[in-house]
């Protein structure tokens, strides 16, 4: 049965007309994801170790690609500063699980709050700029982040710290257990993320990036809607940063805190398709495919995904997603608005 | 501790700054561009000067006047072929293709030179100093590079103030469309401003690789200094940029005196206040983004 | 020296005007009037070369520009004074006239020359345009337009806004442009204004052509105006 609720026009002898955000399409597209999910939950006992730890990597991707959508595709805030709160994430799990002793999950949970928190005084120093200077400037607050952070001998300074708490686990189960972790985090971001977009919030932000001036004056809280999703996704970030410390065991500053992961989440998402959910996820698809094949080259590879990225940006502006879907309106996800028009008899019409 | 002397280095510093920030600020405010492979464009003039120097075997500034034109010739052309195209309402693109470009040059000269750090020489005057009242003693090349920065940023401003060029560049950041009535290219515009900008930051990376030594990655952190000087510069104030400028080196010297370590982190610290405190910057013009 | 026919002109999918044909000679003036909405700013910007034609051929001085970009045809001598007179709010008066200099015009219109012609703008040279009043941008606007020495001025809504003594005042400098032998094509809402200066009349509504001709009656106009004998 498809969910719809209809609305009634008065006086009018206008026929009734039903607002659906489920779509035929829509429909296969969350079923068919969601069967993609079991299977790859079961993904551990059918393939071997290295594939399961490449896809780690790949869910990693997937939630900081789809946050970063959320906040530069939707909120239009490009920020080259998420790697403050894969660090931060990442510490956070180092400190928690081997300083407290505390279980595991629980310091996911904790990295992505302490992400949260962090986040909360940085958006008022970042809100302070627009556009291009938000960016640079989101890049600064990483890069203090990570000073400070390198002040601390207790977790390794400069040269990085190991998490002891998982190492004496069977490798094995080790990388299926964080395996399933990232699964389930990729899951609830893009959950979130879906349910965001469909909320009050995901117009609030589109009419925020579309047009500050007229959505603040139609009455949308411009700073608190944009805040809050500047915190998600750095609580996203977080988790990211904690199956980076889980997964490798080992959190090095200068790579936790390094600005290619801006890089990657911005090809991912330019490439996949902004502002649209299925973007990230075939972005992230044909980023972790490039890295499989290529990743070796080195700067090769970079700069064949800087021209890449380029040449997206330039010619394909809507992403592999915009040129598959601009025919029809495809959409994997319900959030969009469909009307048709229902006749006395119950027939439906398109408009 | 004696710190009339970290000070006059600050300002000395400030004023290598300056000629960064002074061409970011340009293309800010002639195309709303933010160009974030900024930085990578001077340490490319640092490495393409290192180039001339191995193979024509002259000193850096000599290789500065090969380089520096050259480095123009490439905004200029960047600008109307890639550029060109990304700008409108959104400053998404724009970002995005500078951010790529960034990448490409960084690794670029990893493949093609190396990891390490590079220096250029002008062989006695790096080291020499000369003594200034009070007792201070600073180099005479950073003493130089003020200087110089002072002299260009005098003249981008005569430019922009004085000049037909300068009317046309104020008169398409207030209007673009509105200048293509008076007859003018505005995609010439633009470019002639890339080029200014890309000429600067050719001189500042030259100067930069003099001064202190560079690598293929030090773009970034230069791309920051340059941002964090016309924050606290306040945007669209030319000479408000170089007293950022000025006050982020001081930041960086005095905060070097008292904790080494901590430089870079005292300058970030002093613009994170200036944010909070001052978010117009010393220049109480707002600007629109 | 203007001659436009079968002129067609869309903001992205939509129509705004369609198969507009109109001519303008070396000192002539044409009046284009037409309710909001009509479609004669649009119809200015096309031929100003703002917005493209998607229909239709512009000739002017028999060469066709109708693929030209906007800065070349203000080379060629087409001048707008756009709606709502644009100017540069950051740069002073004299600034505003002096970008005009990027069209590499010369003629009997320097600085001077427009300064004698408005006064009132020689007196605020120094001033900001940002702080003018409307009247003063109005003039301002003008003089920048004349500083390219067009052989066509295409003036778009000149008493927008504007006190009657003012606009009175600033029609009474049009023969004085005309002596030059420029050819003005003007857009109105006053059409009593308009009718008062201009040799002929063209009336758009919604878009198109509705009624054109010379001596034309207040009777037959405000037929074609308001769309009365097309319901
Ligand atoms: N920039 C634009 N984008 C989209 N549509 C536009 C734009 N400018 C004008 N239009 C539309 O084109 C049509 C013609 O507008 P135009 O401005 O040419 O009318 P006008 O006759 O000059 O009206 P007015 O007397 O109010 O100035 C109108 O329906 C208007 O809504
Ligand atoms: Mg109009």
């Amino acid at each position: 049965m498809i969910p719809s609720l209809p609305l009634r026009a008065k006086g009018l002898e206008t026929p009734e007309y039903t607002v659906r955000r489920w779509t035929r399409m829509s429909i296969w597209g969350t079923s068919g994801l969601g069967v993609a999910v079991v299977v790859m939950a079961l993904l551990p006992f059918m393939v071997n170790l290295s594939v399961t730890y490449a896809m780690i990597d790949f869910f990693i991707l997937l939630l900081l690609a789809m946050t970063w959508n959320m906040l530069a595709g939707y909120g239009g805030m490009v920020s080259v500063g998420q790697q403050a709160y894969i660090g931060i994430g990442a510490y956070a799990v180092v400190v928690f699980a081997d300083t407290f002793g505390l279980n595991i999950i629980v310091t996911i949970l904790l990295a992505a709050i302490v992400s949260a928190i962090l986040a909360f005084p940085i958006s008022f120093f970042a809100f302070r700029l627009v556009g291009g200077y938000f960016a640079i400037g989101t890049w600064v607050l990483a890069e203090v982040v990570r000073l400070i952070v390198v002040q601390f001998p207790q977790i390794g300074g400069g040269s990085g710290v190991s998490l002891a708490a998982m190492s004496d686990l069977p490798k094995e189960l080790r990388i299926a257990f964080s395996y399933w972790i990232a699964l389930g985090a990729a899951v609830i971001v893009l959950v979130v993320c879906v349910w965001l977009v469909r909320s009050r919030i995901g117009l609030a932000l589109t009419a925020v990036r579309d047009d500050v001036t007229a959505a603040s004056t139609s009455g949308v809280r411009v700073q608190s809607v944009r805040r809050r999703v500047f915190i998600f996704a750095a609580a996203a970030a977080g988790v990211a940063g904690a199956l980076v410390a889980i997964s490798t065991l080992r959190v090095q500053p200068d790579s936790v805190f390094s600005v290619q992961w801006s890089a990657f989440m911005i090809f991912i998402v330019v490439v996949g398709g902004v502002g649209t959910l299925e973007g990230p996820i075939i972005g992230a698809i044909i980023f972790w495919a490039l890295k499989q094949l290529l990743a070796d080259y080195g700067p090769l590879y970079l700069i064949l995904l800087g021209i890449v990225g380029i040449v997206f940006v330039l010619f394909v502006r809507g992403g592999v997603w915009g040129a598959v879907s601009r025919r029809k309106r495809l959409e994997l996800f319900p959030v969009g608005y469909r009307f048709s028009r229902s006749d006395k008899d119950g027939s439906k019409q398109a408009p | 501790m004696n710190l009339l002397e970290p000070i006059v280095q600050g300002i000395l510093l400030g004023g290598l700054y300056a000629l960064f920030a002074a061409g970011l600020s340009l293309m800010f405010g002639v195309m709303r561009i933010v160009n974030l492979a900024y930085g990578d464009f001077a340490v490319l003039a640092a490495y393409g000067s290192l180039v001339v120097i191995n193979v024509a075997a002259v000193n850096p500034l000599v290789a500065l006047v090969v380089v520096a034109p050259l480095m123009a010739v490439l905004g200029y052309v960047l600008q109307r072929t890639v550029l060109q195209r990304t700008l409108g309402a959104s400053p998404l693109p724009s970002l995005l293709v500078t951010f790529g470009l960034s990448i490409i040059i960084q690794n670029a000269l990893l493949l093609f030179g190396s990891a390490d750090q590079q220096r250029l020489s002008l062989g006695a005057i790096d080291t020499a100093s000369v003594e200034l009242p009070f007792g201070v003693r600073v180099g005479v090349f950073p003493l130089g590079v003020f200087v110089l920065a002072v002299i260009l940023l005098g003249i981008l401003s005569w430019i922009t103030a004085r000049t037909q060029y300068g009317r046309l560049v104020r008169a398409v950041s207030d209007d673009p469309d509105t200048v293509t009535l008076q007859g003018a290219n505005p995609k010439i515009i633009y470019g002639v401003a890339t080029a200014i900008a890309f000429g600067l930051v050719a001189i500042a990376g030259v100067a930069a690789g003099i001064q202190t030594s560079f690598s293929p990655s030090s773009g970034s952190m230069l791309l920051i200094f340059a941002f964090e000087a016309v924050i606290i510069g306040g945007l669209g104030s030319l000479w408000g940029t170089l007293g950022g400028a000025v006050i982020l080196g001081v930041a960086q010297t005095v905060g070097a005196a008292f904790a080494p370590a901590q430089q870079i982190l005292a300058g970030h610290i002093v613009f994170l206040l200036f944010l909070a405190f001052l978010p117009n910057g010393l220049s109480r013009r707002k600007v629109r983004a | 020296m203007l001659n436009v026919s079968g002129l067609t002109a869309a903001y992205g999918q939509v129509t705004a005007i369609r198969d507009i044909s109109l001519a303008v000679d070396a000192g002539g003036i044409l009046a284009v009037i037409g309710a909001n909405g009509a479609g004669k700013s649009t119809l200015l910007k096309t031929i100003a070369g703002l917005l493209p034609a998607t229909s239709g051929t512009i000739f002017f001085d028999g060469d066709d520009i109708t693929r030209r970009s906007a800065f070349d045809r203000v080379r060629r001598g087409i001048a707008l004074v756009p709606e709502g007179r644009r100017l540069f709010p950051s740069l002073t008066v004299q600034e505003n006239l002096q970008t005009a200099f990027a069209s590499k015009r010369k003629g009997a219109w320097t600085l001077d020359a427009v300064y004698d012609l408005f006064p009132l703008v020689a007196e605020r040279r120094h001033r900001r345009a940002g702080n003018l009043s409307g009247g003063e941008q109005q003039a301002t606007a003008i003089a920048r337009a004349l500083v390219t020495n067009p052989k066509l001025l295409l003036l778009d809504e000149v008493s927008l806004g504007l006190a009657p003594a003012i606009i009175a005042d600033l029609y009474a400098r049009l023969p004085d442009i005309l002596a030059q032998g420029t050819g003005i094509l003007l857009v109105e809402q006053d059409v009593s204004q308009a009718m008062k200066v201009a040799d002929s009349v063209h009336c758009l509504l919604q878009g198109a052509t509705s009624l054109t001709g010379k001596n034309l009656t207040m009777a037959d106009i405000s037929g074609a105006y308001f769309g009365v004998d097309k319901k």
